[in-house]
């Protein structure tokens, strides 16, 4: 019989382009490889390989996954405004929503998240492409999922030679980013019952 | 990156690179073939990892090519492999008979997405079981696997070589979108913790050697070209020199060899897993990534008090009809959830003969079944 199911759900999306996919890649590795836990990272994308609709997904366990996909996010990151409102009812009631404030204008819970990844990313660490690491640094603060130290290990194995500083940095703002917010005073739910 | 399996490490792979892995290790050492969606890791890693260990990769200019360079590469005694989807799978049927007919060992993976035509490229689909069991014409034998996570992605592609290698038949593996791209992390088994089989070669003088004759185990040991063993290798209805034939005393012989070597061998062939199934009274049978979604409706299932059980299939053909009978004995009620219309569930129902109740379960919207769709269906039995 299996172990209790724990599984961690999280879902990233945006546009193709924006590194959703490379952002869940890295955060699966820190935590299956490095924290040696059960992890499955699955995506879901268009034919074209830039701005279409990307989605990848990462279930987080301590027991072995049977279903790879995600069943109802714990965290959800929305890069772009479509994402945003085409993924966040699937939320689980008590989930948080993520968004790139630069990108999404109108937020459709108030239990959420907004941090300005592109801007940040381009004014502080001057490269917009590293939007996805400042984005994967605040999540991984935010539900803690897997440890910085791993999660640094899994990023630079990944970063391409001569950028392991610049994704550093980016992981390290986003992170920064993150803790201005407290979980706790927020809505302890995605969307209230309706009466 | 070091020779394979040398260090034990975790790694995280996709399914399309595990399946590069696990033909690696069982000794592919060639690898042609025309990328497509969603089989390129595959052509992608091969072409990176066949130089470091002098083996050769090569982009052909279609996939009839492709299944033709993997024959005869196979026929000068290296292990070989190609992988491709739908549209090109088609393609590649001709060959396929090819090899079924001169009896050349080759790994043929379809990275099943949405058909027919080219359909949905980046979706999954299980729509082309049928066609890897019947794709290529006329009466032959074909071994079908399929893989549904990313360590079987290794293991069973070592299987495949395996087989292929043991009963000189090509063997297919059916993958899916889903399984192709999902990343786990796997600790790959190192090289002498599974077996690597070998074609059996020719121990006779050359003079001796006649290519095709038939043995105990209906299969023929088989000798590399340039090794010095001249014959001949045909399409035609041959004889056991290898020269085409029209006697019908040895067209029977040889098309009752090709079958019989498959129906000696199937206990050894026929692989499936069981989950839960010792006191289950309704069974779900299912293979590829949809076996994930109904080993957690099972689960599910079982949390509400159904005492449900899977029954994975990993050989699709030949149909492991034992495991499937023994299912369908014990339980009153067998769901069959596919990504097609209906494929596997004609083959439970042509095997079930009214013993229990065989129902299906479809969904053709390129989209992968999920756990809840299936309790639904398993609750409402």
């Amino acid at each position: 019989m299996e172990k209790k199911d724990d599984r961690y759900e999280i879902c990233f999306c945006g546009s193709g382009g924006q590194g959703i996919i490379t952002a869940a890649v890295i955060l699966a590795e820190a935590a299956g490889v490095y924290d040696m836990k059960f992890v499955c990272q699955t995506q879901s994308y268009g034919p074209e390989s830039r701005g279409g609709a990307c989605k990848s997904e990462v279930v987080i366990s301590a027991g072995e996954i049977d279903y790879p996909k995600i069943l109802q996010p714990d965290i959800l990151l929305a890069m772009n405004q479509s994402c945003c409102d085409l993924y966040f009812l699937n939320l689980k009631p008590k989930g948080l929503l993520v968004v790139d404030a630069t990108m999404v204008t109108q937020i459709p819970t108030p239990r959420a998240v907004a941090v300005p990844f592109t801007k940040i990313a381009r004014n502080e660490i001057g490269k917009e492409v590293a939007a996805n690491i400042v984005a994967l640094g605040a999540v991984v603060q935010l539900c803690q999922i897997v440890s910085v130290g791993n999660l640094e290990k899994a990023l630079l194995a990944r970063a391409p030679k001569g950028t392991a500083d610049v994704n550093l940095q980016a992981l390290h703002a986003g992170m920064e980013a993150a803790k201005q917010y407290d979980l706790n005073t927020l809505p302890h739910v995605v969307m209230e019952e309706e009466e | 990156m070091s020779a394979f399996g040398s260090d034990k490490k975790r790694v995280l792979l996709q399914g399309n690179e595990a399946i590069v892995e696990g033909a690696i290790a069982a000794g592919c050492r060639f690898f042609a073939g025309y990328p497509i969606t969603p089989a390129s890791e595959i052509s992608e890693r091969m072409s990176r990892r066949l130089p470091q260990l002098d083996g050769t990769f090569i982009q052909m200019e279609d996939e009839i090519a492709g299944m033709g360079a993997v024959i005869g590469a196979s026929l000068a005694g290296v292990k070989s492999m190609t992988a491709t989807s739908g549209p090109g799978f088609s393609l590649m049927q001709e060959n396929l008979g090819f090899a079924c007919m001169a009896e050349v060992p080759c790994v043929v993976v379809n990275v099943m997405r949405g058909g027919p035509s080219t359909g949905l490229p980046t979706n999954p689909s299980q729509g082309d079981v049928m066609q890897a069991r019947w794709g290529t014409h006329g009466d032959h034998p074909v071994i079908v696997l399929a893989v549904s996570t990313v360590l079987d992605c290794f293991q069973i592609t070592v299987e495949a070589f395996n087989m292929s290698e043991k009963y000189r038949v090509p063997v297919v593996i059916l993958s899916d979108e889903i399984v192709a791209h999902t990343r786990e992390v796997v600790t790959l088994p190192s090289v002498g913790e599974f077996e690597a089989y070998n074609r059996v070669s020719p121990k006779m003088p050359p003079e001796w050697y006649i290519p095709y004759a038939d043995n105990s185990m209906g299969v023929p040991p088989m000798a590399a070209f340039g090794e010095g063993y001249h014959h001949h290798v045909t399409g035609l209805m041959h004889d056991v020199r290898g020269f085409p034939t029209q006697r019908p005393d040895e067209i029977e012989a040889l098309v009752g060899r090709l079958f019989r070597k498959i129906t000696q061998g199937f206990h050894e062939i026929q692989k499936v897993e069981t989950f839960m199934m010792d006191d289950a009274e309704v069974a779900v049978i299912a293979y590829g990534s949809v076996s994930r979604s109904a080993r957690r409706a099972v689960l599910d299932a079982r949390r509400q008090g159904l005492k449900a059980g899977l029954l994975k299939l990993i050989t699709l053909f030949p149909f492991p009809r034992h495991s499937v009978e023994e299912a369908l004995q014990k339980c009153r009620v067998a769901l069959v959830p596919e990504m097609n219309m209906g494929q596997i569930s004609r083959e439970v129902k042509r095997v079930n003969q009214t013993v229990s109740i065989v129902k299906k379960y479809n969904r053709v919207d390129g989209q992968l079944i999920t756990p809840q769709e299936i309790y639904q269906q398993l609750i409402k039995i």
